[in-house]
């Protein structure tokens, strides 16, 4: 009995957190340009306006360029100051693993405000790079976690077994350590590269007005009326962002990176 | 989910001091990153807080308090408060219904488990933009949840149920939650089975036995993931806006409104330095504290 009653909560809560996407996935398949639902009639027509025009093909691609780019340069950084915190216990690195915690600490609007700050002052505000620096040492943490989260799954046996057959240090880093650690690396680019896409308060206050990211398009264009091509570029979104999500689980496990210990099942 | 977990992995070889071997060189651009684009900001944010605001709209060099002095401002006061009563009963709600969630999830099967931390991250990474959106859509007059409430004759006619603070409320509710959900859900899968099954053959009910053996025992966590949530609602910046009326505006909203809008930078950075020691006390003084009942 309460098992099941169990159940029904689960059940319950997920209806709920599925609930806006249900009904953005329904308003835009819409026939009118009106957000009705359950929908009236029944059209792909947004979907066909969000891929072929440039209105919001431009903002797409932006967010795709940015989002690589932030990621692979977050990824670039966390990597040897994980390595090097872990195999070698450096200070420095330690000391940069702490710095790299704090942008998950604070309101994303305070480190908005010290990049628009900071890149006004040295005179990259509004450029192309103020965007993608920005993003992504705001999203380092994400790798710093989850690579050191990795590292710690390494069993030191292997790494001393691979030194006693004469293997350097950098072929035990190439052909032992980053191997098993690859899906750990993988799964944080996904969310760095899904968070980037999303970004909106960073990406607004430091180039809001020349970068056209995605969720700026979308705000924007809030502002003069709603259309069921919005709808589309969210269900878009959100397919993308379950899409890559279970590529993660598919290759590696995602329980255990968002730090389940081993389940026996 | 994020900040928690601060513990620097212990598989530390030689001293721990770097000498400068050509491998460490390798912490050179990283290094270079974090400490100009992230470091410098935040050090030159504090430094703009005591500028001088010209009243053209720009700032030049100086060290006045008046960015401070205009905390005292009735606009200020009104907004702080009421972000912090907002965030108190989000964090509050979101944790009381994340800890049963996450409890019986975590005892689900994998095949199970896998789709809805894919929901949850779902909706922790799509940043407020699209669920904003979504939310002005659920709760709109022609498409919301109204219909529903018609339908069932509680209404006469469809309603819009926004903007309001219940709007904005069940927004961040709903973004909050997820990360509710992540933060506890490490110590509840690492939670010891055996406990809540020695209740069971002791004849406790599993309701009985999740309130008086598994909410205590995790009494940490649970203080940990109040604190963590607050913080976290604390920086939702878009829902106010999009789903409420000035009046409901928290401080996030209130910096980015001086910043842009206003172009009162100096006065932004004042209150984006309050903000910051406020959360880092709140962080560090948790991390405090756990590692006390730890040790």
């Amino acid at each position: 009995m309460s098992a099941r009653l169990g159940r029904l909560y689960v059940c319950f809560v997920a209806l709920f957190l599925a609930m806006p996407f249900i009904v953005v996935a329904g308003v835009s398949f819409n026939e009118k340009k009106r957000l009705y639902f359950p929908p009236r009639g029944f059209s792909l027509d947004w979907y066909r306006d969000v891929v072929s025009t440039p209105e919001w093909l431009d903002p797409i691609l932006t967010s795709l360029t940015v989002a690589a780019i932030a990621t692979v340069i977050a990824i670039a950084i966390a990597l040897p100051i994980c390595f090097m915190m872990w195999r070698h216990g450096i200070l420095f690195a330690k000391a940069l693993f702490g710095l790299g915690l704090v942008p998950f600490m604070l309101p994303p609007v305070t480190s908005a405000l010290g990049f628009l700050i900071f890149w006004s002052e040295i005179g990259g505000y509004g450029s192309f790079w103020a965007t993608t620096i920005s993003h992504s040492v705001f999203l380092v943490t994400i790798p710093l976690m989850m690579i050191s989260l990795g590292l710690e799954t390494v069993d030191e046996d292997l790494l001393d077994a691979a030194a006693s057959l004469g293997a350097t240090e950098t072929e035990i880093f190439k052909t032992v350590i980053f191997p098993l650690i690859l899906p750990f690396v993988f799964g944080a680019s996904a969310f760095c590269f899904v968070l980037s896409m999303n970004e909106y308060i960073i990406a607004f206050m430091v180039a809001g007005f020349t970068v056209e990211t995605l969720p700026i398009k979308v705000v924007n264009s809030l502002r003069y009326g709603y259309s069921p091509a919005m709808a589309a570029v969210s269900v878009f979104s959100v397919l993308a962002a379950a899409g890559l999500f279970l590529l993660v689980a598919r290759f590696g496990d995602l329980l255990k990176m968002v730090g389940a210990l081993d389940k026996t099942d | 989910m994020t900040v928690q977990s601060t513990s620097v992995p212990t598989a530390a070889k030689s001293s721990s001091f770097g000498r400068l071997d050509s491998k460490n060189l390798i912490l050179i651009p990283p290094g270079i990153m974090l400490l100009v684009f992230f470091l410098c900001p935040f050090l030159i944010m504090g430094a703009v807080s005591f500028y001088y605001r010209v009243p053209d709209g720009f700032y030049e060099p100086d060290f006045v308090l008046s960015n401070y002095a205009a905390f005292f401002d009735p606009v200020f006061l009104t907004a702080l408060v009421r972000s912090l009563t907002l965030c108190a009963v989000i964090s509050v709600v979101c944790v009381s219904l994340a800890m049963p969630f996450t409890y019986l999830v975590s005892r689900m099967r994998r095949v199970v488990q896998i789709p809805i931390v894919i929901l949850l991250l779902c909706i922790l990474t799509l940043s407020e933009v699209i669920l904003g959106f979504s939310w002005t859509i659920l709760l709109s007059r022609t498409a919301g949840v109204s219909n529903i409430l018609v339908w069932l004759g509680v209404l006469d006619r469809p309603v819009s149920l926004y903007p309001s603070s219940f709007a904005i409320m069940i927004a961040m509710l709903h973004f909050c939650f997820p990360f509710a959900v992540l933060t506890i859900y490490p110590p509840i899968s690492r939670f010891d089975r055996s406990l809540p099954e020695a209740a069971a053959t002791m004849g406790a009910g599993p309701v009985r036995a999740f309130f008086t053996v598994v909410v205590p025992a995790l009494r940490g966590t649970i203080i940990s993931a109040l604190v963590l949530v607050f913080v976290f609602a604390l920086g939702a910046y878009l829902f106010p806006q999009m789903l409420g009326r000035p009046a409901d505006w928290t401080l996030s909203v209130l910096i980015t409104d001086q910043a842009i809008y206003k172009s009162n930078i100096p006065f932004a950075a004042a209150m984006s330095v309050f903000l910051c020691l406020i959360c880092f006390s709140l962080i560090l003084g948790v991390g405090k504290l756990s590692k006390k009942s730890e040790g």
